[in-house]
């Protein structure tokens, strides 16, 4: 997700994903067919579906029989998860990271954006480039002297000091996908808007905001996604386990209780949870936004 | 009157525009002519508001840092007190001999060719199942990019459960009568990388599938008409029409797998923590091994820019190699399914 998405000058090509009416072609369903669709599904959401039984079984029951439904259904796994006052910690910890996250990268990508779209100014390309540049350059090359930076600015244990670097990384990405969304709305409605009396600064709040909402949405999703599932920058700066996020709680939890299978699969299947529910609710922002930038 | 207009509009094609003109008293925000600054000045301070924030941002926590790496490699230092150890290219030479950092990049090469052998048949497979008109399609396209939404932590942790020894995976090759393969997934050197392997080719399936499905929609429908008219079969139309138009997205598929399997982190560190005896070390776990458990930050550092210019090389010679052929002209796959 991190990686660069830009030299990509594909087809221009129909994104949308809904309405492909083709007149069907090799089209139809032959058992077979089924059979396979089936095989992909399960080994898709096997280890999803059995992660969230498992945490339904007692340790005795999978020791015994590593695969089967919970007999009888135990909900202590879960009930212990849900009663511990660190899992509603972690899960906070990274609303309010990915949270913080997006609102930066949404707020600060649109701003640079605008100019980056609709004035013509000396260096604009260049200055575009040097954010594009920025998609070279995964979080992996900077991180430690970012931890130490980190460190040095005292935001060690801080969800800033995870949220504003894990923006600043999604910026490029962002500033990539607004550009062209921005360039795209029609001049005459700049020209009509001036007629009027707008600045460019009153312009850009009363037409271009509103108008760019389902751009911003897009990328909005993709950085709290980016941000929400992040490990690396956190488990460098977050040692503090009042301040961990929910990736971290959960590769904590699972080698502190190594040994208690059902309890890591009903911890795991609740932190997942989160993220499917976005995820379903999200689908075709997410999709859309993926294949978008792919597209160039 | 004219003149407050213009200096907003820039031209002076509004200027005498009755409704312009009357409107302008009624907008106190816009500034008094007469101590304003010029058009230009006024541009050029929007610029740097709208601008600001982003690149003050960008420049704190993304180019300080990668220009920071640069300078602490040619450094040894443990992070803290001066640096001032200044050892020139040591740490790089060092890191070239070591052997855990070969092995690192060579893992990091098998992964990028093993997603490349194992993920574009595979997700080419999937996609093209997926776009039949068949019952739950739109379902199945949905749960086929479920493990991509997932923290590679929380995929990482759920696998690990799944192959532990006699866990599910040894109990499902026993019940269908190859328990003779069972073993030790993640404890074994020989085979821990194609654990790791398979497992992150579950993980990034559905990202392949996903993309190549938004490809299939840029194919024109009467190519399929005229091909089935001509009575090609659908082997032939998948492999004479589907995949080369389906080249650049492959193409773009393969520069996004090549960049992300450089970078892999989060599920070894996961599975394996690069172990065991470093059969699963990339150049990524062992930066950070190097960085923080052992706090030789300049020597870390010389691995991280080598894994920038590994990716570098690598992202340019796939840009001249594989992909200039999208850039060239674009035109030429259309020709190419005649």
């Amino acid at each position: 997700m991190t990686a660069p998405l830009t030299a990509v000058p594909g087809q221009p090509a129909p994104l949308t994903d809904a309405p492909r009416r083709r007149r069907r072609s090799f089209s139809g369903g032959s058992p077979l067919v089924y059979a396979a669709a089936l095989v992909v599904v399960a080994a898709t959401l096997g280890p999803v579906v059995y992660a969230i039984l498992g945490g339904f079984r007692s340790n005795a029951q999978l020791a015994a029989e590593p695969v089967g439904l919970p007999d009888p259904w135990v909900t202590t796994n879960y009930l212990n998860v849900l009663t511990s006052s660190s899992f509603w910690r972690y899960a906070l910890n990274s609303t309010i990271v990915a949270g913080i996250t997006t609102v930066v990268v949404a707020v600060f990508g649109v701003m640079a954006a605008y100019p980056l779209a609709r004035y013509r100014f000396r260096g604009r390309e260049a200055l575009f480039l040097v954010f594009t540049l920025g998609l070279l350059f995964p979080l992996t090359v900077a991180i430690i002297p970012l931890f130490l930076m980190l460190r040095d600015l005292d935001l060690t244990n801080s969800l800033w000091g995870v949220a504003l670097p894990q923006a600043a990384f999604a910026l490029p990405m962002t500033i990539v996908i607004l550009r062209p969304f921005l360039m795209a709305i029609p001049k005459e409605l700049e020209e009509a808007a001036m007629l009027d009396g707008t600045s460019r600064i009153g312009f850009f709040w009363r037409i271009l905001l509103p108008l760019s909402g389902p751009g911003l949405v897009t990328v909005g999703v993709l950085a709290f996604v980016a941000s929400w599932n992040s490990y690396l920058l956190p488990l460098l700066i977050l040692s503090d386990p009042a301040a961990q996020t929910l990736p971290l709680g959960v590769a904590t939890f699972s080698s502190e209780h190594a040994q208690d299978t059902a309890g890591v699969l009903a911890f795991t299947s609740l932190a997942m949870i989160p993220a499917l529910v976005f995820f379903l609710a999200m689908e075709k922002r997410i999709v859309n936004g993926l294949q978008g930038a792919v597209k160039g | 009157m004219a003149d407050d207009v213009t200096h907003r509009t820039g031209t002076a094609t509004v200027a005498a525009t009755p409704t312009a003109a009357g409107r302008v008293p009624t907008r106190p925000a816009a500034p008094g002519p007469r101590r304003r600054l010029s058009a230009r000045w006024r541009k050029r301070l929007e610029i740097l508001f709208f601008v600001t924030p982003a690149l003050t941002l960008f420049a704190m926590f993304v180019v300080v840092p990668v220009i920071q790496a640069g300078r602490y490699s040619v450094f040894r230092w443990n992070g803290l007190g001066p640096m001032e150890n200044f050892v020139g290219l040591e740490n790089y030479a060092n890191a070239l001999r070591d052997q855990v950092f070969t092995d690192a990049v060579m893992h990091n090469l098998t992964i990028i060719v093993l997603s490349i052998l194992i993920q574009l048949p595979l997700g080419l497979a999937v996609a093209l199942l997926l776009n039949r008109d068949m019952w739950g399609r739109a379902a199945m396209r949905v749960i086929i990019f479920v493990p991509y939404v997932l923290a590679e932590v929380v995929a990482g942790v759920v696998w690990l459960m799944l192959l532990q020894p006699n866990g599910v995976v040894d109990a499902v090759l026993d019940a269908v009568g190859l328990g003779g393969l069972t073993q030790l997934w993640l404890g074994n050197p020989d085979i821990a990388l194609y654990t790791v392997m398979f497992v992150l080719t579950w993980k990034y399936l559905g990202l392949a599938v996903i993309l190549f499905l938004a490809g299939l929609q840029g194919v024109p429908p009467d190519l399929y008409e005229a091909a089935q008219i001509d009575g090609a079969s659908w082997w032939q139309v998948q492999r004479r029409i589907t995949i080369p138009l389906l080249g650049p997205t492959i193409r773009t598929w393969g520069f996004l797998s090549m960049i992300g399997s450089l970078q892999v982190f989060d599920m070894v560190w996961i599975l394996t923590k690069g172990g065991p005896a470093n059969s699963t070390v990339t150049m990524a776990t062992y930066l950070i091994n190097q960085g923080t458990n052992r706090s030789l930050y300049g020597y870390s550092s010389a691995v991280a820019v080598l894994l920038f210019g590994i990716s570098l090389v690598l992202a340019l010679a796939y840009q001249v190699f594989v992909l200039r052929r999208d850039n060239d002209d674009a035109p030429k796959p259309r020709k190419a399914t005649r």
